[in-house]
């Protein structure tokens, strides 16, 4: 089974990529895979614990907290994208490491795919 | 046996319009400190290559802490040639916007820099992305 490390930079509302991700993340574990997960730039607003879920939003919460479960499942924020957004440690999702960007590109190193999913 | 992987940041995107081109930069900047992650002799190997409007990044004279009291892209650019990455800079986009070599950053002397940009055609950018473990577009 592969490792696939999915780099996303868009935000959470405003965007549909963190969705197509979260799905697409959704089905290759379920075929077996491990995902590595990294969130950059405005996507690191899906690090961000408390959200609340609105029909009219995309709301993905509830979906990465059960990828979370899966074990094979890492999603790591960009910690200086986080805290220039204002959203620290303690506003972190349990379960969501918080690296610096040297992590996403070890994640690449020892992917047998990358698939980088650009901002807005 | 140590292993080399080469990533490509492909920047696209245009300066200070979005986040896309500095979170590029920063990105790839980060590859000097991957190490601590991989195992003993592994490395990544940057490559930086501006195409399409992506090549207005590399324009000299940046003003962007005078205006918006940020760092501006070009002192970004400037770091990772200090930090010899290399920086392909695309030929045909260069001259599709009118630009010169004297408008562009060549260069990182002025910080100590020894490593320059280079000008170099499309084609040469397409073979290095083939010869490329990863494709990251900005």
């Amino acid at each position: 089974m592969a490792k696939l490390t999915i780099g996303v930079f868009s935000s959470l509302v405003g965007s549909l990529s963190l969705d197509f991700a979260v799905k697409l993340s959704e089905a290759a574990i379920k075929k077996g895979h491990s995902i590595d997960f990294w969130l950059s730039g405005n996507a690191t607003m899906l690090s961000k614990k408390g959200q609340r879920s609105f029909k009219d939003y995309s709301a993905l919460q509830r979906s990465v907290q059960d990828l979370l479960t899966t074990g094979k499942f890492q999603m790591t924020a960009c910690e200086a994208c986080a805290e220039a957004r204002g959203f620290h440690k303690d506003d972190t999702l349990e379960g969501c490491k918080r690296h610096s960007m040297d992590w996403y590109l070890a994640s690449c190193f020892s992917a047998d795919r990358v698939l980088h999913i650009g901002g807005d | 046996m140590a292993t080399i992987k080469k990533v490509a940041f492909i920047v696209k995107s245009l300066p200070y319009k979005t986040e896309s081109s500095r979170l590029a930069l920063t990105h790839a900047i980060a590859s000097q400190t991957v190490e601590i992650y991989l195992d003993e002799g592994d490395m990544v190997e940057p490559l930086l290559a501006f195409m399409g409007d992506g090549v207005l990044n590399c324009l000299k004279n940046q003003k962007a802490m005078h205006n918006y009291g940020i760092t501006s892209l070009e002192q970004h650019l400037k770091n990772a040639l200090l930090l010899d990455l290399r920086v392909l800079i695309c030929k045909e986009d260069v001259e599709r916007l009118g630009l010169s070599e004297d408008a562009l950053i060549m260069d990182a002397e002025d910080i100590g820099g020894e490593t320059k940009s280079s000008i170099a055609p499309f084609n040469e950018i397409m073979k290095e992305m083939d010869s490329s473990d990863h494709l990251l577009f900005f």
